[in-house]
């Protein structure tokens, strides 16, 4: 006869524990279900200090209980495999469930139960939730800062053409596929150049940049029908007579300025922000702060000391200090060190700063990955007499790239989490605006959920960037 | 080229400085330092009013930029090496929350989280009057964090112990690893240490003369409606929301460093390791920790100095640092726009360059010496 044991389950006891452990677990988890949900407190007999701590101990005991080796069970093993191996875990898996528990009532009641969408003043505003009329009435002020309203189909046009224009990569066939790297390198970031800094400021400077679209599309379509013996003289040639064409010949502005046409409001660069200036700084300093950081790191492994020092001192300057002294310096060191008459932007200098600031990390990055790559490649490169730009763009750089993706997706996502930094300059994007809308007198007290509001928009941003760049590691990972 | 090219434009900025320098009536140099500052500062560690020079109103900076900084690495340290422990955890729900709080709190602006605890989290604090004691003696409030301050009775006598049985530690430390090379013999180091350091203490305690007592921060009424704590010691609350977002966001990163230490640890290091016969423990202290630590501490390393230049960003919320009180109120009284941002610059620049140096020469004493 096999010995009658209590304490320890076995085949002939199993369920036993089985039904007490899981009774005692549920009991557990339903005290404090019931309690932080209906605030019903069913054990609220026994003494204060032994109710706070029951449902932690009748659940530790329940999962002591069902912590039964190669029960047979499929879900029981896999429970106790993924949350009670050992009476440690058991006990932390208890507290997180608990908290939980406990956690989820008070948000969503202050997240939607208790929450005021309707109307549009302050007065709806009487419960204990969030206030998000606050967020309805000010979502034009955070998403494009100070830019007038009538004029803020400029900035939505000019978004929706440029992710068109960025998604043409998606529709391009196999003929035009090579042409895709200059596409993207070269010609895309001078189309946004120019809807950006044009077509989103207008004024005077928007014709220029009407004139040379016109001129462009123009040439494009008689371009079709040039033989292609003589295309490229053709389109060295015409859009640039025909840009001259228009802006001497036709006199468009002064249409305009004798009343005829309406022309674009001039809109100044402080006027901007909220969302939409996060999108342009991080959008600029990402292309620029690239082939910066790519030449530092370049030289930083030059042959030639004083260009390698020049690297090194660079890099290490930009890398050693704060971001926010950085923009200090171009608020008011910068232009003591320009002719006096001389006027840059602020927020092309805020670009300009931002950008040589991530360069030098993205050039400690890239270096990373140059230096990862084996010697073997420099020299099969030149053995087969390849000259150094040769070498670096053929066979060097792809690589090296290829391996520091996720590196550079960290540098471009501290980027996009920088921005807000602009405040010390004085230009308002996202959370400078909520700060100002903060400090109205008929807003007051509704901190919290602007800061929650723009906590999620970063948030979904960060968060798909750093996906997408995990799928493009998976995409071009490479045995080697 | 490069030269003339490097030259030219060097040339180009001094001599477009000195133009405007003097169109301005601005002459450079770094007299105005020990000049009168004739501002205030509300935090400061060291002695400090208005009839001060600037360069004791840089040093408060500075000491307060430290402060923050290493409250800010220490916090980070616990937590990030808890939170990447945590997310190799077998337990799922662990492991699942760890991952929740890493991806929360990356993934969110800095500015943003200073912003939030200060703007809208301490802002829902009690008033002083209103506050509840914690363990009696602290109080949590709406005008920061008042503990009890220590008063010491023969402080130095207790430092010198403190020092002593770090000495005695080292020494017995070393003494254990001779031993354990030559005979194989092992010595329990750790219970000797903790004894050590808690004996020696205790012992200048009860014949050295040291005394210590508290002062507990007590209400005091300085209007009909304001009340403040008087005594002990007082944290503001921008120092608060500051050390707290700026180690919360910091160790995401350490946690992430953490995680990617022990995961690049080779699995047959510790089968190896458990097939000689060495414990579990034994295989986590000698094995892979050593091993382990060798990956984590050069990107850790990057976290605590992006987490001092951080700490720059005191300024949105007027937490008086380096950028606040010097590149801030300084700048602004003086106008040496020049002289004031270089020095910050250069003070930023040297403490990384210092950190980084300490521990480019740490990571070299533990790196494996290879053949």
């Amino acid at each position: 006869m096999s010995k009658i044991n209590f304490l320890k389950p076995d085949k002939s006891n199993l369920y036993t524990f089985l039904y007490l452990g899981s009774f005692l677990f549920f009991i557990s988890v339903l005290d404090v279900f019931l309690n932080s949900f209906f605030s019903l407190n069913f054990i609220g007999f026994l003494p204060n200090f032994l109710s706070f701590f029951f449902p932690l101990i009748v659940g530790f005991i329940g999962l002591y209980f069902i912590r039964i080796e190669l029960s047979g069970i499929k879900q029981l093993d896999l429970l106790n495999k993924h949350i009670n191996t050992n009476n440690f875990n058991a006990v932390l898996s208890l507290l997180i469930i608990f908290i939980i528990l406990k956690s989820i009532p008070p948000i969503l009641s202050w997240f939607f139960v208790d929450a005021s969408f309707a109307g549009d003043s302050k007065d709806v505003c009487t419960g204990t939730g969030a206030c998000w009329t606050y967020i309805k009435v000010w979502m034009r002020r955070f998403m494009y800062g100070m830019y007038p309203n009538g004029e803020q189909w400029r900035i939505n046009l000019s978004f929706i053409a440029l992710a068109l224009l960025g998604s043409v990569g998606y529709f391009a066939t196999d003929r035009f596929k090579k042409y895709l790297t200059l596409y993207y390198v070269v010609i895309y970031p001078f189309i946004a150049f120019l809807f950006i800094f044009f077509f989103i400021s207008g004024g005077p400077v928007f014709f220029d940049f009407s004139y040379g679209i016109i001129a462009a599309i123009l040439s494009i379509i008689i371009g079709f029908f040039i033989p292609s013996k003589f295309k490229f003289y053709y389109f060295l040639i015409v859009p640039f007579a025909l840009y001259v064409l228009l802006k001497y010949f036709i006199f468009y502005e002064e249409l305009i300025e004798l009343g005829k046409l309406d022309g674009l409001n001039w809109v100044e660069t402080g006027a901007w922000g909220g969302l939409s200036l996060t999108f342009i700084i991080s959008f600029f300093c990402l292309i620029f702060c690239f082939p910066i950081g790519m030449a530092f790191a370049l030289g930083r492994r030059s042959g030639f000391p004083l260009i390698r020092y020049i690297s090194i001192g660079f890099i290490e300057f930009w890398r050693g200090v704060p971001l926010i002294t950085v923009l200090f310096m171009s608020a008011v060191m910068f232009p003591m060190f320009l002719p006096a008459d001389f006027f840059i932007d602020k927020l092309v200098r805020c670009i300009i700063a931002i950008s040589l600031f991530e360069a030098a990390y993205v050039a400690e990055v890239i270096r990373g990955g140059l230096q990862a790559l084996p010697r073997g490649q420099y020299e099969a490169a030149k053995s087969l007499g390849m000259g150094y730009w040769r070498m670096h763009i053929f066979v060097i750089l792809p690589q090296a790239l290829k391996l520091v993706i996720p590196g550079i997706a960290n540098t471009f996502l501290a980027l996009v989490k920088d921005t807000p930094l602009i405040f010390v300059v004085g230009l308002l994007e996202i959370v400078g605006m909520l700060n100002l809308a903060k400090t109205n007198p008929e807003w007051l007290g509704f901190a919290m959920e602007g800061y929650v509001f723009a906590a999620i928009i970063f948030w979904i941003i960060c968060y798909a960037m750093s996906k997408y760049s995990y799928n493009l590691e998976q995409k071009y990972k490479t045995d080697r | 080229m490069t030269v003339i090219a490097v030259v030219l434009v060097f040339g180009f900025f001094t001599y477009n400085a000195q133009v405007n320098m003097e169109n301005r009536g601005i002459d450079f140099g770094y007299g105005f330092l020990s000049q009168e500052s004739s501002f205030d500062v509300q935090f400061s560690l060291i002695e400090y009013d208005g009839s001060h020079s600037y360069f004791r109103a840089y040093l408060v900076g500075l000491l307060n930029t430290i402060l923050v900084s290493v409250i800010g690495i220490i916090i980070a340290t616990i937590l990030g090496v808890i939170v990447g422990i945590a997310r190799l955890s077998p337990n799922y729900l662990i492991n699942k929350f760890a991952a929740f709080y890493v991806e929360f709190f990356r993934n969110i602006p800095l500015l943003l989280q200073i912003f939030f605890w200060y703007f809208a989290a301490l802002r829902a604090l009690p008033l002083p009057q209103d506050a509840e004691a914690m363990f009696g003696i602290s109080f949590l409030t709406i005008k920061g964090l008042f503990v009890p301050a220590f008063i010491w009775q023969n402080f130095n006598i207790f430092f010198y112990s403190i020092i002593a049985a770090i000495i005695a530690i080292i020494v017995i430390r070393n003494r254990a690893k001779r031993v354990q090379e030559t005979q194989g013999k092992q010595t329990p180091v750790l219970l000797i240490s903790i004894g050590l350091i808690l004996i020696l203490p205790l012992l200048s305690f009860l014949i050295g003369g040291v005394r210590l007592s508290f002062e507990v921060p007590v209400l005091k009424q300085l209007a009909t409606t304001s009340f403040i704590y008087e005594g002990g010691v007082s944290l503001p609350p921008e120092l608060i929301a500051l050390a707290l977002s700026l180690s919360l966001y910091t160790a995401t990163f350490i946690a992430e460093c953490v995680r990617a230490g022990i995961q690049g640890v080779g699995k047959g290091q510790k089968e190896a390791a458990a097939s000689i016969g060495l414990t579990q423990n034994q295989v986590l202290k000698l094995v892979v920790m050593p091993q382990a630590l060798r990956i984590i501490i050069p990107p850790t390393t990057n976290q605590y100095l992006n987490l001092t230049k951080n700490s720059s960003l005191a300024a949105a919320i007027a937490y008086p640092d380096l950028v606040l009180v010097f590149a801030g109120t300084a700048l602004m009284q003086t106008g040496k726009a020049i002289e004031i941002v270089s020095i910050t610059m250069f003070t930023y620049l040297s403490l990384s360059i210092s950190i980084s140096l300490f521990m480019n020469w740490y990571n070299n004493k533990i790196a494996i010496t290879e053949k």
